[in-house]
């Protein structure tokens, strides 16, 4: 068997993934987590009398809360894995993702493991938000005068 | 109405990330990135105030949003105290999420044992 052979062969045995399947589940479990926050937000507005910045800083955090709490107990990576992108371009994501680092390298010490590792994910996240946002007020305040 | 642009942004994000996903070998970790960047970029254009005012958290929810935390607060640092201010103001808005996600999964660290 020569090399193109083995190439059809493993196509043709590859799990098929439905393209089409996976961004509607993206789409409605996506759209499912803006759902909810924004419910928070409306019901911590009403409850609390917040205002709409101070809600919303709160429902980050009961977001983040939540993710952290279901990765911590297992589940979570189930629901990531099975919601496609509707978990990992929220804010869940982010908080999923340092959660699981931090569990996962917990064992390997406190500094050598947890600390080095924690940012493991989100590090590339926040590293180049603070790059991309740095360069365009640059630039924005240039052509702004 | 809110309610329906909050679910359609958060959701019509989210299918852009799995069509990057599906189509091209980019990571998980790639679109996280890319989603920041697409957020200062968006906000740059003052598109990601325009998205936030018509969906509300369905925005504020979604990884982009920290991209136009960090550029709005930067741009409001400098509005401030000029060119330092950029440096000082661009975590303000974030700090939230940066603080929050810190504490909260060193607490869950603490407390809980990895999973197999």
């Amino acid at each position: 068997m020569n090399k193109d052979e083995y190439q059809k062969l493993v196509k043709k045995h590859e799990p098929k993934e439905n393209k089409f399947e996976n961004i509607i589940y993206a789409f409605f479990i996506g759209g499912l987590v803006g759902f909810i926050a924004e419910g928070l937000v409306v019901l911590l507005m009403n409850a609390f009398l917040l205002s709409r910045t101070e809600a919303g800083a709160w429902t980050c955090l009961i977001i983040i809360f939540a993710s952290s709490l279901f990765t911590a107990l297992g589940f979570f990576d189930n629901w990531m894995s099975k919601s496609k992108a509707g978990l990992l371009i929220p804010t869940t994501g982010f908080a999923h993702s340092v959660t699981s680092s931090a569990l996962d390298y917990k064992k390997e010490g406190l500094i050598t493991g947890l600390g080095s590792n924690f940012f493991k994910l989100a590090g590339s996240v926040i590293l180049y938000g603070i790059l991309s946002a740095f360069i365009l007020v640059i630039v924005k305040v240039i052509i702004g005068g | 109405m809110n309610f329906i642009w909050a679910f359609l942004i958060a959701g019509l994000f989210c299918a852009l990330g799995q069509i990057i996903l599906d189509n091209t070998k980019l990571t998980p970790g790639h679109v996280t990135s890319i989603f920041t960047v697409l957020g200062s970029i968006l906000a740059f254009f003052g598109v990601y105030e325009k998205l936030i005012d018509l969906a509300g958290a369905g925005a504020t929810t979604i990884i982009a949003n920290f991209g136009y935390m960090l550029y709005i607060g930067a741009l409001e640092g400098f509005e401030d105290m000029g060119v330092l201010g950029i440096f000082a103001g661009m975590l303000t808005n974030s700090s939230v999420a940066i603080v929050g996600s810190i504490v909260i999964a060193s607490f869950m660290t603490l407390i809980f044992k990895p999973k197999d």
